[in-house]
């Protein structure tokens, strides 16, 4: 299983196009992806779900946990990871 | 007689019968199943007809409203196919022996109602979107078929809770007088729906709105906020008049909106639009529009996490420019500030934005950023006659380094090998004092100049505009906003350069013709205001207009100069 933590720099946060841009990357892998809002210290989702990771509510500068299992773990923790710290570029 | 008050959404005035739209009572049974597979198997037949429906509806938005509504349905398509909320299902119907009906709208429940108590705006507004995905499956699954207005035949008046993008999608518009909702605000999927097909509605009416039965006559009226159920006679005869004479003079006025804009003694003025993005400069030309005089560019640059490149903006100003094919258009320069965010641009938060570091003085300070859109725009020049326009400019240095950034993005741009087209002309809005104190100085430096009364007067006035309480302090005929009128008027003119206005002012019927006497050569407003002013201009002549703007500069306030414009005697 591959881990990471990233913060959050966009400025909606986990919202709107972000959100939606989240879930395409995460589900463009095989691996069973799971996200929680760590500065809320709340409930895991799966990060392939819009409801789940809307219902996270990810806001700016908050701290997010990621983890991945499956073929393609490490990519996939990696490329989320690579999305958040870009602002979604 | 019952008169109801709500919040103005859509400006109009109509009368018809009432035609109430309830969504229907969904009645959902929970009964305990023994062949799971087959509920999961109806679950996602269900949801390949609400995908199909779903794409249809929107193409049809992006087709008749925007791409920015039709958008919605992809959330929707979304939601129809989320992991989570389908795990939901699947464990209820496996586990529980839940039926699917149930199941379904339960994990619809669960996550709409964990939106809603985030208190997040954006988040409540996204529980209603889940409710409706949830009750489009449910209708399927219980044979209901799709409910929408569609069976709405003839001219009515739609009274309803409040009304979703998939309520109205299927609305045969021909049959629509106007909106009313119980809920809502003038921000509510109603109200932007009302005012793009241009038909009046009141939103926010409270509760009282759904004890009118259907067929009651209604009277709407759209900018007052007013409705009014079973009107007494007098009433009636009163708004008879009221839309007979708007309805039939709108379509005479419509029908010469082609021609231009003539006073009685041949002085010819130019009439164009104020656009805000590229879809609005074609309906801008069937309201008789004979170019732009604003292309406001932030449509471009709101609502997105990274900054629009070069390629994009040159793709949008050019779908305008093609559009308008050799008509002037007037863009004007990116114009933010701490007022609205952007998320690839820290723009910081200030006391008072409108006094802040925004529009020029912000791109002035990020050179590389602003000649991207500079670029862009002199990429999309060639065979148009393209305008630059600056906005915010309080000083002659402001505007030097403007032009002098435009040349060096110029230079950019043939280096790079694309043609620019010869004559582009430069001009500044004024709507900063310290710009129409020296409009002699700056009529040097530019082109044209276009006055944006809105700004001019709030910084005339010292009052923001948006506030209610200072409305009185808002208003461009106040003379001491037309006295700097006049002066940018006289200093342009004798430097030989050409004069807009494309504020509220040029599309007000009473402040227009004061605008015509002081020798405006460009008026530019919002496209539906075009084939009345111009209607209006036709009836003054220029002498009479000079005679009009020299009295009013004279006169005490705003009030005064309205009513001496009133009773001005053709």
């Amino acid at each position: 299983m591959e881990k990471g933590k990233v913060k959050v720099v966009n400025e909606v946060g986990l919202h709107a196009r972000p959100a939606a841009l989240f879930v395409a990357k995460a589900a463009s892998f095989k691996s069973d992806i799971r996200i929680h809002n760590a500065t809320k210290d709340g409930k895991w989702v799966s990060a392939k779900s819009i409801l789940g990771v809307l219902t996270l509510g990810v806001e700016k500068d908050h701290e997010i946990e990621i983890t991945a299992e499956g073929a393609d773990e490490a990519e996939a923790v990696k490329q989320i990871i690579a999305l958040i710290e870009n602002d979604f570029a | 007689m019952i008169i109801l008050k709500g919040i103005p959404a859509s400006g109009g005035i109509a009368t018809g019968p009432a035609y109430v739209f309830r969504h229907a009572e969904l009645g959902i049974k929970r009964e305990t199943i023994s062949d799971p597979a087959a509920e999961i198997s109806r679950l996602d037949s269900a949801r390949d007809i609400a995908r199909q429906q779903l794409q249809t509806l929107r193409e049809k938005t992006e087709l008749e409203a925007s791409a920015d509504e039709a958008a919605i349905f992809d959330a929707h398509a979304m939601f129809l196919d989320d992991p989570s909320l389908l795990e939901l299902v699947a464990d209820a119907v496996n586990n529980r022996k839940l039926n699917v009906e149930a199941a379904w709208s339960d994990g619809i429940e669960n996550f709409a109602q964990q939106m809603e108590m985030m208190g997040d705006e954006y988040l409540s507004a996204r529980a209603a979107d889940i409710r409706d995905v949830g009750k489009r499956v449910i209708r399927i699954l219980s044979g209901q078929g799709d409910t929408d207005l569609s069976e709405l035949s003839a001219p009515s008046i739609i009274l309803a809770q409040d009304l979703t993008p998939s309520d109205t999608a299927r609305l045969d518009k021909n049959f629509v007088l106007g909106f009313a909702t119980a809920e809502g605000g003038p921000t509510s999927h109603t109200a932007i729906l009302a005012k793009a097909l241009g038909l009046p509605a009141v939103v926010g009416c409270g509760p009282a709105l759904l004890e009118i039965c259907g067929g009651t006559e209604m009277l709407i009226h759209g900018g007052k906020g007013e409705l009014i159920a079973s009107p007494d006679e007098e009433t009636k005869k009163r708004y008879v008049q009221l839309t007979g004479e708007a309805s039939r003079m709108a379509e005479l006025e419509l029908k010469s909106a082609g021609d231009h804009a003539v006073t009685k003694d041949g002085r010819q003025v130019e009439i164009v639009a104020n656009v805000g993005s590229p879809s609005d400069a074609v309906s801008a030309l069937k309201f008789g529009a004979e170019g732009i005089g604003l292309l406001r560019t932030e449509f471009l640059y709101l609502e997105r996490t990274t900054a629009p490149t070069e390629e994009e903006q040159l793709a949008a100003y050019k779908a305008v420019l093609d559009v308008m094919e050799k008509r002037p258009v007037v863009v004007r320069t990116l114009d933010v500030g701490g007022d609205k965010q952007l998320d690839y641009l820290d723009l910081g938060k200030e006391a008072n934005p409108f006094l802040g570091w925004r529009a020029i003085r912000m791109c002035l300070d990020k050179p590389d950023f602003f000649k991207i859109q500079l670029r862009a725009l002199l990429r999309a020049s060639p065979g148009h006659d393209l305008r630059i326009m600056f906005p915010m400019i309080a000083t002659l240095e402001e505007v030097r380094r403007s032009k002098a950034l435009l040349a060096e993005a110029r230079q950019e741009v043939i280096a790079a090998g694309f043609p620019v087209a010869e004559n582009i002309q430069v001009g500044i809005m004024v709507e900063i004092p310290a710009a129409a104190q020296m409009a002699d100085l700056f009529a040097k430096e530019v082109d044209f100049f276009s006055i944006g009364t809105n700004d001019l007067t709030q910084y005339t006035m010292a009052a923001e505009r948006t506030s209610e309480k200072m409305a009185y302090l808002a208003d461009p005929c106040h003379p001491a906003v037309v006295r700097q009128i006049k002066r940018v008027i006289e200093e342009g003119h004798k430097a030989g350069i050409w004069i807009g206005v494309c504020g509220e002012m040029a599309g007000d019927p009473e402040a227009a013709p004061i605008l015509l006497g002081l020798g405006l050569d460009e008026f530019s407003m919002a496209a539906p205001s075009i084939p009345h002013l111009k209607a209006i201009l036709r009836e003054w002549s220029y002498a009479n207009a000079k005679k009009l703007a020299e009295a009013v500069i004279n006169l005490e306030n705003g009030a005064a100069v309205r009513e001496h414009v009133r009773n001005f005697r053709l």
